[in-house]
């Protein structure tokens, strides 16, 4: 965890609205895990105030890369920055995915904008674990599958694979894919958190999921992000400390 | 050129120099240890400290305005007793006066609480909260009533002999007749300000952002509101002021102390640039030497109007 100030190498638009920076950041990079994120100090004014938090979508030797879409100020003025402006970076922050444990194949399952942790996850289980990577959207424009590997989508609307949602698109395949030993990796709005927590309860499997909440600092001095813990009331999680990855049963969604 | 001193005083307390983390910016110091050597620092604050550990509010409870943030955590904490015996081991470690925020919801729990941490070496001041506007039990409801302060400062006083500095609020008409019922009270000094209370609405759901619907606004977009209350407060009584209020850099810790600041809190900085406070002070020294100041308390309530 540091704070850096790292040149913007370029910005690729991807797909409709959704941006890929480029940044050399080494001190990043040493430290970055897929699922960790980092707290990005948009401009140097006091408009936008705050920092905001973003996925690490993939780091490649020296170079992490970001994935957003404009939403609002913030992430406008980030996208606008020219090669060679000064990203000021905090991070890498909390705790990411654990990937290396015992399982045959890791099933990728994101929302929108949570396939962005993914390509990152899919670099480094690469050669080691199979990987299915669900991905859903409300529609064909907000699927998105950039680098990631043997993909299924679904979205809400049908315009993009099948039907419906990411987590039916999970029990469609549930079958096939419980032949091997999975392990879930998740990202995506509570709705689809909780609904996929549920499925992954009933159906007794391993599900690692990065959760979101508006936060301020990102590293547990603001207290601003709680998180509801399933094994105790009397006190909240951290989003940003304790998560944002949990294991799906140590959450209330 | 000889050093500047950079020392200030609040009632019997002796800082290295006028700046201090604010409550509820820097939890119990070990996240921002991380980031900015403490040691370096006039005081920490601690997140408020209540007689139970408090859960807080659900999410969310945060949100940005323009130039600033609304928040409201609920005072969430783990209580007197967890912080003597998990937190001040850390806070221990490090040569900087701990300053202890206290929160209640009674006058008794703020006595019982004082109490209770008077006894800890390491805390060398406390700094009553009567003005948070984030929980229903207490906090504002002090803070609004001239009686009540005075009877929290009195009653605190009976039962320690460290600093008793009170933080309060800004939502009030006339924040001097505040500062001078804590003086009157045997109050030390007076923290100002809080927070002031604000809401933000979605435009499209009609729903509050932030759960508790109201919160605490700070950042820049308070710092001419907190400037004009210490300033109100250094011309009606004689007390040392902490000003605290959207303090972004150097110049702002300036401007607080030529209104009558003794000293400064960095608060929601912290959250942006947590290295910042250390490199405050070293500027602040550099201010003070360029323009021949060979003690930086000159600059209190050095205004001219």
């Amino acid at each position: 965890m540091q704070i850096v100030k790292s040149p913007l190498i370029e910005t690729t638009e991807v797909q409709e609205n959704i941006f890929i920076q480029k940044v050399h950041s080494p001190e990043i990079a040493a430290e970055a895990k897929p699922g960790k994120f980092l707290n990005i100090r948009v401009s140097e004014t006091i408009y936008p105030l705050l920092r905001r938090p973003f996925s690490i979508c993939d780091v490649d030797d020296e170079y992490i890369f970001l994935m957003y879409n404009v939403t609002g100020e913030g992430t406008g003025l980030l996208a606008h920055k020219k090669p060679g402006s000064l990203i000021d970076i905090l991070g890498p922050l909390g705790n990411g995915y654990n990937f290396e444990d015992d399982y045959d194949t890791a099933v990728i399952i994101a929302g929108g904008l949570g396939a962005a942790p993914f390509p990152f996850l899919t670099r480094k289980l690469a050669d080691k674990k199979n990987i299915v990577s669900l991905i859903g959207g409300r529609n064909k424009k907000d699927v998105i599958t950039y680098n990631l590997k043997n993909v299924l989508t679904a979205s809400d609307d049908g315009s993009e694979g099948m039907k419906g949602n990411v987590v039916d698109l999970f029990k469609a395949n549930m079958k096939e894919l419980t032949k091997k030993k999975i392990k879930v990796f998740a990202c995506g709005p509570t709705p689809m958190l909780r609904a996929l927590k549920n499925v992954c309860i009933d159906n007794n499997i391993y599900c690692e999921v990065s959760t979101e909440c508006a936060m301020a600092c990102g590293f547990g001095i603001c207290q601003g992000c709680p998180i509801e813990s399933s094994h105790n009331q009397d006190t909240y999680l951290l989003v940003c400390k304790d998560g944002p990855v949990f294991n799906v049963k140590d959450v209330l969604l | 050129m000889t050093k500047v001193d950079l020392t200030v005083n609040i009632g019997k307390l002796k800082l290295r120099n006028p700046v201090m983390l604010a409550s509820g910016t820097v939890g119990y110091g070990n996240e921002i240890s991380e980031f900015a050597d403490l040691n370096k620092l006039g005081a920490i604050v601690t997140k408020s400290l209540s007689l139970k550990p408090r859960k807080g509010n659900p999410p969310q409870r945060i949100v940005e305005t323009p130039s600033g943030m609304l928040n409201a955590i609920g005072l969430a904490n783990v209580g007197v007793e967890e912080f003597i015996k998990d937190k001040i081991p850390f806070l221990k470690q490090h040569d900087v006066p701990l300053i202890c925020n206290i929160a209640a919801s009674t006058v008794e729990e703020y006595v019982e609480c004082t109490k209770i941490l008077d006894s800890e070496e390491t805390i060398k001041a406390f700094e009553i909260n009567v003005s948070c506007p984030n929980v229903k039990d207490g906090g504002l409801q002090f803070g609004n009533d001239l009686k009540a302060v005075a009877k929290v400062t009195e009653a605190v006083r009976t039962v320690t002999n460290k600093t008793i500095i009170i933080k309060l609020s800004p939502n009030v008409s006339y924040i001097s007749e505040f500062a001078q019922v804590v003086k009157d009270a045997g109050g030390d000094a007076v923290s100002a300000i809080n927070t002031l209370v604000g809401t933000s609405f979605n435009i499209f759901t009609r729903r509050p952002k932030i759960h508790n619907v109201n919160g605490g606004l700070s950042g820049p977009a308070i710092k001419p509101v907190a400037l004009a209350k210490v300033l109100e407060i250094s011309r009606k009584v004689d007390i040392p002021i902490i000003g605290i209020g959207g303090i972004m850099n150097w110049k702002d810790v300036i401007e607080f102390m030529i209104v009558g600041a003794s000293a400064i809190q960095i608060g929601t900085l912290n959250f942006i640039d947590p290295t910042s406070s250390v490199k405050i002070v070293n500027e602040l020294e550099e201010y003070c030497e360029k323009n021949n100041y060979k003690n930086i308390s000159d600059l209190t309530a050095s205004y001219i109007i």
